[in-house]
């Protein structure tokens, strides 16, 4: 899916393709989703990160369908931006906020990855270290003490950083997901980390792997 | 505004002897009286406007062109073949093969960065960027060349940090990879802080678009965002005028960026481009209106009628002065055939970019504005594009320039034992120009495209140009900036030879054949003889080299006025020299990994310390000769490395630079995370081992299994190649034997943490 302003688009492309799978690029403004199984929104500043990050995305007329779509089990993932898209379509709880140090960060992130059950995460072993970059500027994710006891205690919280955290996030969250476990949000850049030539691993390449499996699982 | 009264063509012809503030705009008496002659009448006060911008130093090249011509004139035979578009467009662009061509260029924002650090560093990215896109190219990649005052001075944790996140605030919001730069520090920059950026661009070999008007009939259109009054007069005032305490008030002249807005001018002009729906097209950059305008009618069919009231504002009280100064960012300007015109605007539309037909191209000759009907310029446009003032500026070998290389300070005590070296490399290691840079680079997007094979700290930035499938050959291409301010004040014709031959040598380090150069002269007041004798000393000398090295100059930027009172800056010229390695998979990084591997010291080490790290941080002596330079050696030692790199020969390779052979041992052992045991060889001392600063040297890390062929190739080639070590992966330090050892986690926190500790 392609938002004025969407940066990681093409690396979003390429990452499904490698997986195996066959990449549709997707317009914000039209409704229609064609007959994708899976959406991936890309990383990126959607309308410059004015206003709030994610926050005039999310009444693109392509979201409606995603909405839609995400509500009746199609599995989405939400990198970086596209987390920040869907926490404010409200699909996922909580928030981003401006990282603690005030500054932009860009750096290889050690992660481990807390819940498998998810169609995006599903080839991961329970537990596994992956190392893939994070790049943000506001990647602190926040949300009150009872929604994060909730995620915890339901399991949602699907990965998590591993060292000094890099933005402040609560309770070391990197990605979460709905309560369906179909939408995923994620801060860190898998579709940076899918060839020894570009990237610090190939770890992010389960991610789209494991949601072509699912859908082929399910056909 | 109700006072004001738009000066006409009418008004100019009545009133002759009106008097005009051409001074406050920079022009001098006679420049004045020049335009008055090409009219044939007084200027009205946008055309007095529009000259005064386009005949500054900025935009006009006054002072430099008599010297530049030299790129042109010593354009090496062997790369005509190469050089689709040379010197004098938007940028260069040269020929890489399989149908794709490169254009690149580096360009200053050095005095509004100082004014105001983040929109002036941030702009800087925005302008370099939009003249790479104006070529037809999409941009892939930006890097950026930062100079400070002292690492520890006030003013440059104010500068600094603002700098860094406006280029990193724009670049990570175009999606363009930061592959690397430079970052250095020196007094001479306090009150001149040195922005310069690169970017580069990729476009197929027969898509390239000129900036010229041709086809009477089509239409001038500008789009993307709407004229403001930020940067009025920026290019005049702030970069042609040395500034001092003025700071503060010249703060409205800085432009403001909005990087968002360009992101979607970029994706809506490669539509464009690839619908092929325009004959000429131009970005507004330093003069705005003005230089695109005339630019664009001077390279065409020669005339342009303009409408100036369609332009669309931000701010509805501009005058038409202020119009056609204003350096609003985020804009360009297309000439589009009559039946093309449709497709065009319905790809604006798409992008929800803002797109106005303001004129018609014409055959007159004569770029005519009108503003509400009535006649407010009217001029022959190559006057003001091509055929500005040319100065001979007087130049003079600076007083103290015999004396500078008298003392040549071989008596500066050295280090004398182990125990002393040891604690000279650890000093050197954490010094603010040798340090850890990942303060600055991790504010930078170095994976955004998916095609960044090699960043910074590597010895160049790679980028993959074309994607196969498994085994398939990897087309990419090499980039390197460097520069050194020291070296070329103590000789400013070696100076500008010794960037030249750094960034080269940076380039085949990682495997990629040089290819073109492009440069960024940053300098002191070309008004000051002795600063324009450093000027023409240090372009004979890039030109020179260049020729020799049998690369061409693309292209590049000139940036005068970097001075404080009288003072000014070490003579900076920045070169930045574009390479190309078949299948980046062969790439060669710094890193040392390979247990067991054999280090060879490639080339000669001799005792030279003129414009030394060791020199300016033990002493903070500046003074003596640079190293010697040796081009051809240069390019032997670059062959000896994309052979060796193509072959498979060696696994790792660091070119000897700033610091010498210690600071080059210490970044490759922390980058792969690997120690290694050093031998001091017979016949040299320590000291000059590991610290001088000779040219024409790098660092390979050769597997034990290919090092008879490695060395066997050395020898027939006639490369000096000389043992100095071996890998130790389970060692964790640098050993050099009989003198010291460092571990690496010691050394690693005294080269980390200078930046932190200084920048919070």
């Amino acid at each position: 899916m392609t938002f004025p302003g969407s940066l990681d688009d093409r690396d979003a492309l390429r990452a499904v393709r490698l997986a195996g799978a066959e990449p549709v690029p997707l317009w914000h403004g039209e409704k229609w989703l064609s007959d994708v199984q899976a959406v991936v929104l890309p990383g990126g500043f959607s309308y410059g990160d004015y206003l709030r990050c994610g926050a005039i995305a999310r009444f693109s007329p392509a979201m409606e369908s995603i909405i839609d779509g995400a509500n009746k089990g199609m599995p989405v993932l939400g990198i970086c931006n596209g987390f920040q898209v869907l926490c404010e379509a409200h699909l996922l709880p909580g928030a981003l906020i401006r990282n603690d140090h005030r500054k932009f960060v860009c750096r290889d992130q050690r992660l481990r990855i807390e819940n498998v059950d998810t169609p995006w995460t599903s080839l991961y072993r329970p537990g596994e270290e992956i190392l893939i970059p994070l790049k943000n500027g506001e990647g602190g994710y926040v949300a009150d003490h009872r929604t994060l006891d909730e995620l915890e205690g339901e399991g949602r919280v699907v990965a998590r950083y591993l060292g000094d955290n890099p933005n402040g996030s609560y309770r070391d969250i990197a990605g979460i997901s709905n309560k369906a476990g179909n939408v995923v949000g994620l801060m860190p850049h898998p579709e940076h980390a899918i060839e020894d030539l570009t990237g610090p691993s190939t770890d992010g390449l389960t991610f789209f792997a494991s949601v072509l499996t699912s859908l082929v699982g399910q056909a | 505004m109700s006072e004001y009264v738009v000066d006409t063509i009418e008004a100019a012809a009545a009133d002759p002897d009106a008097e005009q503030p051409f001074k406050q705009l920079g022009l001098a008496p006679e420049e004045y009286q020049r335009i008055k002659d090409i009219l044939g009448r007084r200027p009205t006060g946008s055309e007095l406007a529009m000259y005064s911008v386009m005949w500054s130093e900025h935009c006009s090249y006054k002072s430099s062109k008599v010297h530049l011509r030299q790129f042109g004139d010593k354009v090496p035979a062997a790369a005509k073949d190469i050089l689709l578009v040379g010197m004098g467009e938007n940028a260069g662009v040269v020929d890489v093969g399989q149908g794709l061509a490169v254009t690149f260029k580096i360009e200053s924002h050095n005095h509004p960065s100082y004014v105001e650090p983040h929109q002036g560093a941030a702009t800087g990215v925005g302008g370099i960027v939009r003249d790479i896109l104006t070529m037809g190219a999409r941009p892939v990649a930006v890097m950026d060349a930062l100079r400070f005052g002292p690492a520890d001075a006030p003013d440059t944790a104010r500068v600094l940090p603002g700098v860094v996140a406006g280029v990193g605030g724009y670049g990570n919001c175009l999606g363009l990879p930061n592959i690397g730069g430079e970052l250095s520090f020196d007094r001479s920059y306090l009150g001149n802080p040195l922005v310069n950026a690169l970017c580069v661009g990729v476009l197929p070999a027969d898509g390239i678009k000129l900036a010229k008007a041709d086809g009477p009939g089509s239409h001038v259109v500008l789009f993307g965002a709407r004229t403001g009054g930020d940067g009025i007069g920026g290019a005049s005032v702030l970069a042609s005028a040395s500034f001092e305490a003025e700071g503060e008030r010249k703060r409205p002249a800085v432009q403001v960026g909005d990087p968002f807005a360009e992101k979607v001018l970029i994706e809506c002009c490669l539509e464009i481009f690839g619908a092929d729906l325009v004959t000429g097209i131009q970005d507004l950059g330093a003069a705005g209106l003005s230089c695109a305008t005339t630019e664009l009618a001077a390279a065409g069919t020669g005339g342009m009628d303009v409408d100036l009231d369609r332009a669309p504002l931000r701010d509805e009280t501009l005058v038409p002065e202020e119009i056609l100064m204003s350096e609003s960012q985020e804009r360009m300007m297309a000439v589009v055939a009559p039946d093309k015109l449709e497709a065009f605007m319905a790809i604006c539309a798409k992008w929800e970019v803002t797109a106005t037909v303001i004129g018609t191209v014409t055959d007159t000759g004569r770029l005519v504005m009108r503003w509400h009907g009535e006649t407010i310029v009217d001029v022959p446009p190559r006057t003001l594009a091509h055929e500005g003032p040319v100065y001979e500026r007087p130049i003079r070998r600076p007083y103290d320039q015999d004396a500078l290389n008298g003392e040549h300070g071989n008596g500066l005590p050295r280090p004398k034992n182990g125990e002393q070296l040891r604690a000279t490399a650890l000093k050197l290691v954490g010094s603010p120009n040798l340090a850890d840079k990942s303060w600055v680079t991790d504010q930078y997007d170095r994976y955004v495209l998916g095609n960044t094979v090699l960043a910074q700290p590597e010895d160049s930035g790679m980028i993959r140009l074309v994607e196969a499938a498994d085994g398939g050959r990897q087309l990419g291409i090499a980039l390197a900036v460097d520069g050194n301010g020291r070296y070329t004040r103590l000789d400013p014709y070696a100076g500008a030879q010794l960037a030249l031959a750094e960034a080269y040598r940076n380039v085949a380090t990682t495997g990629a054949r040089p290819l073109a150069v492009t440069n960024c002269l940053n300098f002191g007041s070309p008004e000051d003889p002795a600063v324009m004798w450093q000027f023409a000393e240090a372009v004979r000398g890039l030109a020179d080299g260049c020729q020799q090295l049998g690369i061409p100059v693309t292209g590049g930027n000139v940036s005068f006025y970097n001075q404080t009172g009288t003072t000014a800056i070490l003579p900076t010229p920045v070169i930045g020299v574009l390479g190309v390695i078949d299948d980046v998979e062969r790439r060669t990084s710094q890193a040392f990994v390979g247990d067991g591997a054999q280090l060879y010291l490639l080339g000669d080490t001799a005792d030279e310390f003129g414009g030394s790290e060791w020199a300016d941080v033990a002493h903070g002596f500046l003074g003596g000769r640079p190293p010697k330079v040796d081009l051809a050696r240069e390019q032997l030692l670059a062959d000896i490395l994309i052979n060796a790199s193509r072959d498979g020969l060696i696994d790792a390779a660091h070119d000897l630079s700033d610091g010498g052979l210690f600071q080059a041992v210490a970044e490759s052992c922390l980058r792969g995370d690997a120690g290694v045991r050093l031998i001091v060889p017979e016949g040299i001392d320590p000291f000059v081992f590991l610290f001088a600063e000779s040219a024409g040297r790098a660092v390979v890390a050769v597997p034990r299994s290919e090092e008879v062929r490695f060395t066997d190739m050395c020898t027939a080639r006639g490369l000096p190649a000389q043992r100095i070590g071996v890998l130790d992966i389970l060692e964790s330090a640098i050993e050099v034997q009989g003198q010291f050892r460092i571990p690496l986690s010691e050394l690693r926190v005294a080269w980390s943490r200078t930046l932190p500790e200084l920048f919070g």
